[in-house]
């Protein structure tokens, strides 16, 4: 496959990026706009000596996948919204007990069973507070079909570095999007693995953090025993009911993304130097906006665009010194309006922040977002 | 009782550390855990080639007893993560350890496809008739009209048949003993835990602190010997009417068929997908 181009859908490239990561295990519930992401899966996977399991749900998906990492394999599930509920218990799993894995939600429009077929990007404020009680999270979202492949390798990186689960938030116009896209080899991309505990130990504890507060995991089998607890724990995996080492628990976990939000979070920028306005949208909206900022520079204004490929830990410090020196901000986003919070909350209150939402499942097009522009204009 | 010493001794297996255990006075989950012990003695099993999933509940605590890999999970999800873990490392030998709760009433989807995929982990199901842990409310495996604390005026809905349900959906080793049928628990885990398959092994548990106060048998004795008048072996139970065994707790060994596990199944799948992926 070494940098063979493929005219793929994204949701395909989603699977390549995994296998290229070396995943092994993928567990899943078919669900309309993800399912090619279950059917590539269950094709490719024992192809290379992994595994596809088709489970009774997506409780059953989420949790076969926190057993495979556990187990010793790289592991993926792929969902929707409805799927993405069902999962968010056991996404607070694998937060706490520390088990690496990639969920890829392929957004569509809700609430409930909503618009199966229709993209929406609605659930990533889920993404952030779908399960119970304090913690933080890492999101991605891919804009284009090569990101697709990329950042699914990025999200596998992260979650194996960071023992954590990592939400991988495409929606339907790109997971149903077919592009060119470089399926690269396993030796031009980096690739890392989780941090094992060194041999030799006189006693290991699993939950022991090194200096980046992440433990080693240790491999079931191998020269140590492992414990996974989803209480309240203590270093050696044992429950706990002291406060203080509850409260040091959910620090750490807390603190072990937040304070490596510098490598966590990943952008790209167009044209916003020397820019007037600043268009901040992630995933498929990306699109829409990079084209009005296009069709915004033929009527004589400057537009720059922040994508934000990490969603979640938020880059609020970066957002606003991008920000702080523009006229106005416009957040373009297929929901009525989440992603706006978080940037009014990171500008300064002067500068005018305006959404362009679309939520009747369509895709947002560019002249909505240029309508919206024209608003602050007139501000 | 004097054993004969084996290579790893089933104390190598506990965790003295934790003890005393949590477990109300004249609980059977302290006879489950020691029969659990032996049989990994027998098994000629090392701590490290162990790996116990737990889920939620008073059984779901054995986990802090145990000197093996240690998995605790949320209420239900005990089969899956087991499931995940064994695909990802078949060198491992994974049992969950779930109640009437967590395998048959907030997981029993899990319990009925883990039993049709056939896949090779060992689950103990301790059976206590009632939510223990959150003081006595009544599950899916409850007698009808039982008291609890939540039919106060007798349980409404009929109990769930664990072994039957699991035997028909596919389970290859099914069996059920009670607490008071001690030395057949570490048989039936030892016969399990060298099944290849799904392996199931109920064992129905006195709970004198909340099923037992709420249905006149407050003290351990009284629930024993309810256990022991309740139950009847499988080979007897043949031949007797539905009637004559109403309210009965059929014991033995329900299913002991050697076939294919999902394992074994998948084996073939790669296989399969290798030979096209050369052919393309």
């Amino acid at each position: 496959m070494t940098g063979k181009i493929g005219f793929i859908l994204g949701n395909e490239a989603i699977v390549e990026g995994a296998l290229v990561s070396g995943a092994t295990f993928f567990a899943g519930y078919p669900i309309t706009p993800s399912s090619e992401i279950a059917e590539r899966a269950s094709r490719r996977l024992p192809q290379v000596g992994g595994y596809y399991l088709q489970m009774e749900d997506e409780i059953a998906s989420i949790a076969a996948i926190i057993g495979a990492s556990i187990g010793g394999a790289k592991a993926f599930t792929a969902t929707s919204g409805p799927g993405f509920s069902l999962m968010q218990e056991n996404i607070g799993l694998a937060v706490m007990a520390e088990v690496p894995c990639v969920i890829i939600n392929v957004q569509r429009s809700g609430p409930s069973t909503g618009l199966a077929t229709k993209p929406a990007q609605a659930d990533i404020m889920q993404a952030r507070w779908g399960r119970h009680g304090d913690h933080s999270i890492i999101a991605i979202s891919p804009s284009t079909v090569q990101e697709c492949f990329d950042l699914i390798i990025f999200a596998f990186n992260v979650a194996e570095t960071y023992r954590c689960p990592v939400l991988f938030m495409a929606d339907a116009t790109v997971g149903h999007l077919r592009e060119g896209c470089v399926l690269r080899s396993k030796d031009e991309v980096e690739i890392i693995n989780r941090k094992r505990p060194p041999e030799g130990l006189d006693e290991y504890y699993p939950y022991k953090a090194d200096e980046d507060l992440v433990p080693p995991m240790a491999t079931l089998g191998g020269h140590y025993l492992a414990r996974f607890h989803s209480s309240s724990h203590n270093e050696k995996g044992l429950p706990t009911s002291s406060p203080e080492e509850a409260k040091d628990l959910i620090k750490r976990l807390y603190d072990k993304i937040e304070k490596n939000k510098d490598k966590i979070v990943k952008y790209k920028t167009f044209d916003v130097d020397g820019s007037d306005y600043l268009l901040i949208a992630f995933g498929g909206a990306v699109r829409a906006a990079r084209q009005a900022a296009l069709d915004a520079k033929k009527r004589g204004l400057k537009v720059g665009v922040l994508q934000l490929q990490t969603v979640w830990p938020f880059p609020a410090e970066y957002v606003c010194e991008l920000a702080k020196d523009k006229k106005g901000v416009v957040v373009p986003e297929m929901n009525m309006g989440q992603i706006i919070g978080e940037v009014r909350k990171a500008v300064p209150d002067a500068i005018p922040v305006v959404g362009a939402n679309r939520y009747d499942g369509e895709p947002l097009a560019p002249y909505e977002i240029m309508k919206a522009l024209d608003e602050v204009l007139s501000l | 009782m004097s054993r004969r010493s084996k290579e790893v001794s089933w104390k190598a297996f506990l965790r003295e550390e934790s003890l005393p255990h949590q477990w109300c006075a004249g609980c059977g989950y302290g006879v489950i855990l020691k029969s659990m012990l032996y049989a990994f003695e027998k098994s000629g099993l090392a701590p490290k080639d162990v790996v116990v999933v737990t889920g939620i509940g008073c059984w779901g605590k054995a986990d802090d007893y145990l000197y093996t890999n240690t998995v605790h999970v949320t209420h239900g999800r005990a089969l899956p993560i087991a499931t995940g873990i064994k695909v990802a490392n078949p060198s491992l030998k994974v049992l969950a350890l779930m109640g009437d709760g967590d395998s048959a009433t907030i997981g029993g989807n899990h319990l009925i496809h883990s039993s049709r995929r056939n896949i090779d982990v060992t689950a103990i199901i301790a059976n206590n008739l009632n939510y223990g842990m959150t003081g006595g409310q009544y599950s899916c495996t409850t007698p009808l009209d039982s008291r609890t604390s939540t039919s106060w005026y007798g349980d409404p809905e009929p109990a769930l048949d664990i072994c039957r349900l699991t035997e028909t959906a596919g389970a290859s080793f099914v069996a059920r003993t009670t607490v008071y049928h001690v030395g057949t628990i570490e048989r039936y885990i030892l016969m399990a835990l060298s099944h290849e398959g799904f392996s199931l092994v109920e064992v129905i548990s006195p709970c004198p602190t909340y099923f037992g106060r709420y249905n006149k048998m407050p003290k351990a004795p009284i629930m024993l010997n309810w256990l022991k008048d309740k139950a009847i072996s499988i080979e007897r139970a043949k031949n007797l009417s539905e009637e004559e065994l109403s309210g009965a707790i059929v014991t033995g060994v329900f299913a002991d068929k050697k076939g294919h596990s999902f394992l074994s199944r998948y084996n073939e799948i790669q296989a399969r997908a290798k030979k096209d992926l050369e052919g393309e």
